[in-house]
């Protein structure tokens, strides 16, 4: 299936383009992936993307669309083979969108503000947001998944998606902080289901390693550093 | 229409933006519902049952299933109810609502409430311009269509309705300029069609109370610096 109108503007490090190269994945999808290092930001990047610059953008027959939720569900509505990477049930699809946004304002947020984060008190207040948020994510991978390996049932869905893209940085976090976050005791169903997501073929190969990424991350903290002592 | 219509219940508040983006869909589609006001100060255990998360509102309820964020909510109504749709059918028209959508509140709506409520005077300042460059941007996309959604309203103009009728309002209490004809003309005359649109124009609270409560919430942060 050669697909030779589709390009992603991605970046390894990012998670956001992880989510889009997943739902690529799961469509059997074959796509051209641009590699933006942001430094600087390419042309393309910044006419495709004017109002945030930011990656992803997927460009599908030179149209782009921004932002990852919103470009996965374009995949969805666009590519409807299965996998259905958003539930069939109105109501479903209601709760899929509801936890992929809770993702990326609860549990992003804070694990951002981690990486850059000295203070031992302010880390602490971080975890313990995280923390309140994997509980909120176990019970509802419960509900979601009704005994099934995903959020989405049988096959990776939206949720799916949105929480399991942060995975490698979370291990990045857990290493550089010497830490677990996800635990199996006080998170049994994720830590089951957050190996079962790395496993399946359409993640595989494409997750960051979390080495490389530790490495990206120490040069980021720096860099932040560097910039907050020259604002001073 | 009856078989969906069973029990809607729209827990709320009568001034909130973000409940009132669901009224209008459902006034559109003509879909009838029970309004529970929801006093913020003191939340219902009908509200902390529905939305144990976020424990805000909007949460429809329908048939007792509730759910929970505007925007969820909105495509949740379109899903549901199929007349007079609010997204379009084309999955590209359809990202680019969303896009949107999103914008408006990640960008428009915190840089609004920043450049009005907030004590420091350098925030306030950034509020301003970033409501500024938000409002622009919008200016830009809005081009010559009547409305986001072409020549009827639709996604993008309901998460909008903020900016058409919220901002002149709280703009006056705090004697700013953010949305001025002078400013940003096209999206001025939107908010004009859109706030006298016969379906919004019902569904948009009394402006006089709403004046009256933000500018108690104005005086009061003055008072208190």
């Amino acid at each position: 299936m050669a697909q030779t109108d589709l390009k992603l503007l991605g970046g390894w490090f990012s998670p956001f383009a992880l989510r889009v190269q997943i739902a690529l994945n799961l469509k059997g999808l074959d796509y051209e992936l641009i590699e933006e290092t942001l430094n600087p930001k390419s042309d393309l990047l910044l006419q495709s993307n004017p109002v945030y610059n930011k990656i992803p953008v997927l460009l599908h027959a030179d149209k782009p669309i921004c932002e990852s939720a919103v470009i996965v569900e374009y995949i969805d509505e666009t590519w409807t083979n299965a996998p259905s990477i958003l539930p069939s049930n109105a109501y479903d699809r209601a709760n899929a969108r509801f936890w992929s946004t809770y993702i990326d304002d609860k549990w992003f947020t804070p694990m951002k503000s981690l990486l850059m984060a000295e203070d031992d008190e302010a880390k602490k207040a971080l975890f313990g947001q995280m923390e309140e948020a994997l509980e909120r994510m176990e019970d509802a991978f419960n509900k979601a998944s009704e005994g099934k390996p995903f959020f989405g049932g049988d096959t990776i869905g939206l949720i799916d998606i949105a929480f399991g893209s942060f995975l490698s940085w979370l291990s990045v976090i857990e290493e550089m902080n010497g830490r677990k976050v996800l635990d199996v005791a006080k998170n049994p169903a994720l830590a089951q289901w957050a190996e079962t997501f790395a496993a399946d073929p359409a993640v595989k190969g494409i997750l960051p390693e979390t080495l490389k990424l530790l490495e990206f991350a120490n040069a980021l903290k720096l860099k932040w550093a560097a910039e907050a002592a020259k604002a001073k | 229409m009856a078989a969906n219509q069973e029990e809607v219940k729209l827990l709320g508040v009568v001034g909130s933006p973000f409940v009132c983006r669901v009224q209008i869909a459902l006034k559109l589609k003509g879909i009838e519902y029970k309004f529970l006001e929801e006093n913020m100060k003191n939340k219902s255990e009908l509200l902390l049952k529905y939305n144990p998360v976020h424990k805000k509102v909007p949460v429809l309820v329908h048939n007792e299933k509730p759910i929970s964020e505007s925007l969820v909510i909105l495509e949740y109504i379109d899903e549901t109810w199929k007349q007079d749709p609010i997204l379009p059918t084309d999955p590209y028209q359809r990202a680019l609502a969303r896009f949107w959508s999103k914008f408006i509140d990640d960008k428009v709506v915190s840089a609004a409430w920043k450049a009005v409520f907030t004590v420091d005077e350098k925030e306030r300042e950034k509020g301003v311009e970033e409501s500024h460059e938000a409002l622009e941007i919008l200016e830009n996309e809005l081009k010559d269509k009547k409305f986001f959604g072409g020549d009827e309203f639709g996604f993008v103009d309901i998460s909008a309705v903020f900016i058409a009728f919220w901002i002149p309002i709280v703009q006056e209490v705090a004697g700013l300029k953010l949305l001025t004809s002078q400013k940003f003309p096209k999206l001025y005359k939107w908010s004009q069609e859109f706030v006298t649109h016969p379906v919004i124009k019902e569904v948009l609270p009394p402006r006089d109370p709403l004046f009256a409560f933000f500018k108690e919430l104005y005086e009061n942060l003055a008072a208190s610096k």
